[in-house]
């Protein structure tokens, strides 16, 4: 299998929902567009030619300056016979960070989900249980969102006193 | 020739603690605080909460070249019910604290607490939205032992300490107001 039949398949099928096609270390990787995501992983997952049957991980990244698509899902995906890696990237905007749960799919990505809708705040629709995972439960804020100063100076449970820098 | 170290000039500090009090030829009377102090520092249960690097300088204390057996602290009792000393080796994150403060609050009085290293003090190099920056902010400490990690003579002072502390402080001390203050700034009865 290769790139260029992934791509070929991708773009029939999906036309304007993929695009960006590129390899990048070693993996091959494509944006879709966020509310096709469960199309296309069915789609790789069961057609036979593809055979995409191994969800690696879920992650985001987010993005402050991407008006708009401010969160970006990655999606990694290994085809386990012909050893084949493909990267998955949608978009969704911050204010309304929606995406499709990948769970009826692939039973994994229950706690992947959770883990970066633990850190990100994303929301995937339909998830079973989305709740924090490694967090306290407590926690009323996404953690790994690029929206908080490095030294935070509103903190009040660092004692800089410790640190020489009181 | 010139040694190092030729003789410990420490040993004269060293003499067996014998409690204050009124000595005669085959007697010693002193008060029920020293004598009970005196018992208990020497036999010491630690209760090991070690989570990380800081625990494993603590196995090594607990092995043959430091033993902490020397001491009377041989015992690791591994329930809080039984111990008297909380040993917490490592970075506790904001989410295990309510752990560690059910842990504590299942020992019995009397009971001492031990920071070992830089996070259980302070956090740490963790500055992080979910490291507890120091058990004292859920627990009252009453010995830091500073190092990252320290070193297993790091650990064997603090415990010293915690010795010291045990010989002498009143048996009273655990109902005095000061105490009882402290323990209601943890919000704990």
């Amino acid at each position: 299998m290769t790139n260029e039949q992934i791509q070929q398949a991708l773009s029939s099928r999906f036309g304007d929902g993929v695009w960006g096609f590129e390899e990048t270390f070693g993996i091959f990787s494509c944006y879709i567009k966020a509310d096709l995501n469960m199309d296309i992983l069915r789609f790789l997952n069961e057609e036979p030619s593809m055979g995409f049957q191994f969800l690696t991980d879920i992650t985001a990244v987010h993005f402050p300056d991407k008006k708009d698509e401010e969160l970006c899902i990655v999606y990694h995906l290994h085809n386990l016979v012909a050893n084949k890696r493909l990267r998955l990237r949608a978009s969704v905007p911050i204010s309304r960070p929606d995406i499709e749960t990948a769970v009826p799919l692939y039973s994994g990505a229950n706690w992947m989900e959770r883990e970066t809708y633990d850190f990100f705040g994303v929301n995937f629709v339909g998830h079973p249980n989305l709740v924090r995972i490694l967090n306290a439960d407590e926690m009323n804020y996404f953690p790994m969102r690029k929206e908080y100063p490095m030294e935070d100076p509103t903190r009040t449970d660092k004692d800089d006193e410790m640190f020489g820098r009181g | 020739m010139g040694r190092p170290v030729q003789y410990n000039t420490n040993l004269d500090n060293k003499k067996p603690v014998i409690p204050e009090g009124y000595s005669g030829e085959g007697f010693h009377a002193t008060t029920l605080d020293h004598l009970i102090g005196l018992g208990r520092s020497h036999s010491l249960w630690p209760l090991p909460f070690a989570t990380s690097c800081c625990g494993i300088e603590f196995m090594a204390t607990m092995g043959s070249n430091y033993d902490l057996g020397r001491f009377g602290a041989e015992r690791m009792g591994f329930t809080p019910r039984q111990c008297d000393v909380l040993l917490v080796a490592g970075t506790i994150s904001k989410k295990l604290a309510p752990v560690l403060r059910q842990v504590y609050l299942q020992m019995a009085e009397p009971r001492w607490v031990v920071a070992i290293g830089a996070c259980a003090s302070s956090g740490g190099i963790f500055d992080s939205y979910s490291v507890l920056q120091g058990i004292d902010q859920v627990i009252p400490v009453d010995v830091y032992v500073p190092g990252c990690p320290p070193r297993p003579e790091g650990i064997l002072d603090g415990i010293m300490r915690i010795q010291d502390l045990v010989k002498n402080e009143s048996i009273r001390r655990r109902t005095h107001p000061r105490y009882k203050q402290l323990m209601e700034s943890y919000g704990i009865e």
